[in-house]
């Protein structure tokens, strides 16, 4: 595939709002995850929420897309000067030449969950003012953000689980390459909800603890809620050359099980094979793979068979999860955040809450931050229904110097 | 200069009020037949394993029924096809049942219906169903999701310069969420579409972005079903199939951006 430069990016998770907060976060190790205290969720688990999202108060015109999701959207949008470079981009290309591709799983059911509550006892109505286009629709987040933006270009939500913010930029890279669209929004937004928190319990996959991807004694996943957003174009011979590039993507199915992974790691393995093949690499062409890493016993046994049978036992991996909790339909976007910030401050983030590494999954998994310059990477995204995507992302001009902590 | 995507269309698949198969709704595209709204009768999807079968929910049933019914007219074999899935909304019913035992003093929903609950269930149970391992697209864009679903069914034949499969359904809500999404019926539209002409190819589509006005039925009963389900604002493109002659149509899409199509017979 032809690379896409993304000219700007931004994330906001339990790690903080925007790249600064994330990147501190990261670099000492910070626990944002916590014993769940949401809404009146009761089960034994730890979840990573973003502080102060009810606090945001919705843009002028907006108030009709007031739920949990759009706000959370809205403040990681405002990070980092990410809507500036938007509209900038909008204005240099057209409204119309600017698409918007993102990624949620379950959007603002919140609002409907709680709505459900205050159903007329007699007739079963839900109360006035629920709107459900403008928040519980799986569209919404995309609808907020292109009316946020006055956009008119095409747009649409991908929404498949957990690899739904990864696979936007397929999508994405699809309509700039055909020629309808010149730059896009990309990204992913997902909330805490009452769907996921019991829906994962009943699948005995919430761990009791703040989630330990790979290690011998995971229990399960942290739910987490992020908002993060990238912003594609082509790239052009004046870009920094620590200006990061999307070099290739991968999809698959597993064609196996509604809520468990291939046991072998098929299909993850066929997404990481398609996305070396896309970006015209070899295995040995990355530096890092950060790894889709749940912490759930299944997903990191079937994605270190997947990973081992394409790279081998030495590609250096962890998984951030351990840090934002498992953001859903959001990781995918907050892990290429993640990415970007480890090419261009040159480091490895090390997996957080993981004591004791797995030996069975046989990976050169990084337990502490590690400085290492890096050149390219992969952030792997899986999802219920079998659903596969992984990214290959680079630095635009290899081999310079990682940048100092005073630069971002 | 205006972009357009050009693909052709080896098979077609269908099932909603009405509207049994291709072959019955062509006749009453053309004005052969009368539209008559009749409830969907969904059929049992003989092709999951039987586990599946047992917990699939009707957006999965009709998914699958329209899908086999384009592959099947294409001649090919699902497995290796690239597929875009764009539905509206969920499952309405599956997410109903949710929302109201969150809602209880007992909020352990099963395991069945929270996996059901995913946007991309269909797609999930249908790569289970045909063995298909290749990629796939799974989109909302609430009423626009057919044009959208489209779009990028027609950026994947462009760009890959691959088959791909689009498959777009919609199901009810039951109330009280019917209150507030008034989708009456099941209906699904499935499309196999492929960058070159063969033997099987029924028609050429150039696809571009519009903003001139959207194509109406003249009859009311379509015209209705059109406004009525989200996916059935495919169905000018499907008449247009069907007529075998040379038209352009323009399909909703988002707001005033829509779709037009240069439909040609082969």
């Amino acid at each position: 595939m032809k690379p896409l430069l993304l000219s700007h990016f931004t994330a906001t998770s339990c790690l903080g709002r925007g790249l600064q907060q994330t990147l501190d976060a990261l670099r000492h190790g910070r626990q944002a995850l916590k014993p769940c205290d949401f809404e009146t969720v009761n089960l034994p688990t730890f979840i990573g929420e973003v502080e102060g999202v009810d606090d945001v108060k919705m843009a002028a015109g907006m108030a009709d897309y007031n739920c949990r999701n759009n706000r959370l959207a809205q403040l990681g949008l405002e990070q980092d000067g990410f809507a500036d470079a938007v509209n900038t981009a909008a204005e240099r290309y057209g409204r119309e030449r600017v698409g918007v591709f993102l990624g949620t799983s379950t959007s603002g059911i919140l609002e409907t969950e709680l709505a459900f509550r205050e159903r007329d006892p007699v007739t079963g109505a839900l109360p006035a003012g629920l709107n459900y286009s403008k928040t519980q629709n799986t569209y919404s987040v995309t609808d907020f953000t292109r009316q946020y933006f006055a956009l008119s270009g095409p747009a649409v939500v991908v929404s498949s689980a957990c690899s739904s913010s990864a696979k936007v930029f397929s999508v994405a890279r699809r309509m700039i390459e055909a020629g309808l669209i010149d730059a896009a929004v990309v990204g992913g937004v997902d909330t805490l909800c009452l769907t996921t928190l019991y829906g994962f319990a009943s699948l005995g996959l919430l761990s009791t603890q703040a989630c330990r991807p790979c290690d011998v004694e995971r229990d399960g996943i942290s739910i987490g809620e992020a908002a993060a957003f990238a912003l594609l174009e082509r790239p052009s011979a004046n870009d920094n050359t620590r200006a990061v590039l999307l070099l290739g993507i991968g999809e698959s199915s597993d064609a196996y099980h509604m809520s468990s992974p291939h046991p072998e790691g098929l299909g993850a393995r066929i997404a990481m094979q398609e996305a070396l093949h896309s970006a015209g690499l070899a295995p040995t062409d990355i530096d890092y793979i950060n790894l889709h890493g749940t912490a759930t016993p299944s997903n990191d046994a079937a994605e270190a068979k997947g990973v081992t049978a394409v790279f081998g036992h030495d590609i250096l991996c962890s998984s951030t999860k351990g840090a934002t909790g498992h953001t859903l339909g959001a990781a995918g976007a907050v892990e290429t955040v993640i990415c970007a910030l480890a090419l261009q401050h040159g480091f490895i983030p090390g997996g957080l809450n993981t004591h004791e590494v797995d030996p069975l999954l046989e990976l050169n998994y990084q337990l502490e931050n590690r400085s290492q310059a890096l050149a390219r990477v992969m952030s792997n995204s899986f999802g219920f229904g079998g659903t596969n995507c992984s990214l290959i992302f680079g630095l635009a001009q290899v081999g310079q110097q990682p940048d100092g902590e005073s630069n971002q | 200069m205006t972009i357009q995507l050009t693909a052709y269309i080896e098979g077609i698949g269908i099932l909603g009020p009405g509207l049994t198969n291709w072959p019955s709704t062509l006749e009453i595209l053309t004005g052969e037949q009368p539209y008559l709204s009749l409830k969907t009768v969904i059929p049992t999807p003989e092709l999951l394993p039987a586990a599946e079968r047992r917990r699939a929910s009707d957006i999965v049933k009709l998914t699958l029924a329209t899908s086999l019914e384009a592959i099947a007219a294409a001649g090919l074999e699902a497995a290796s096809l690239p597929s875009v899935f764009s539905f509206s909304n969920g499952d309405g019913l599956n997410c109903h049942t949710i929302c109201e035992m969150l809602a209880s003093d007992d909020r352990q929903i099963s395991p069945t219906r929270f996996h059901n609950s995913v946007h991309n269930a269909a797609a999930g149970y249908w790569s289970i169903a045909t063995g298909a391992m290749a990629s796939s697209s799974v989109l909302c864009a609430f009423d626009a999701s057919f044009g959208a679903g489209l779009l990028d069914a027609m950026t994947q034949v462009v760009v890959e310069g691959s088959r791909c499969i689009l498959m777009a359904s919609d199901t009810p809500y039951p109330e009280p969420m019917f209150s507030l999404r008034s989708i009456p019926d099941n209906l699904g539209i499935a499309l196999v579409l492929a960058p070159q002409q063969n033997p099987q190819t029924i028609a050429q589509i150039k696809v571009s972005i519009t903003h001139d006005d959207a194509c109406k039925f003249q009859d009311a009963a379509l015209e209705s079903l059109r406004i009525a389900i989200p996916v059935a604002r495919g169905l000018p493109l499907l008449q247009a199939i069907a007529q075998q002659k040379n038209r352009r149509v323009v399909l909703d899409y988002l707001d005033n951006t829509r779709l037009a199509i240069e439909v040609s017979p082969c």
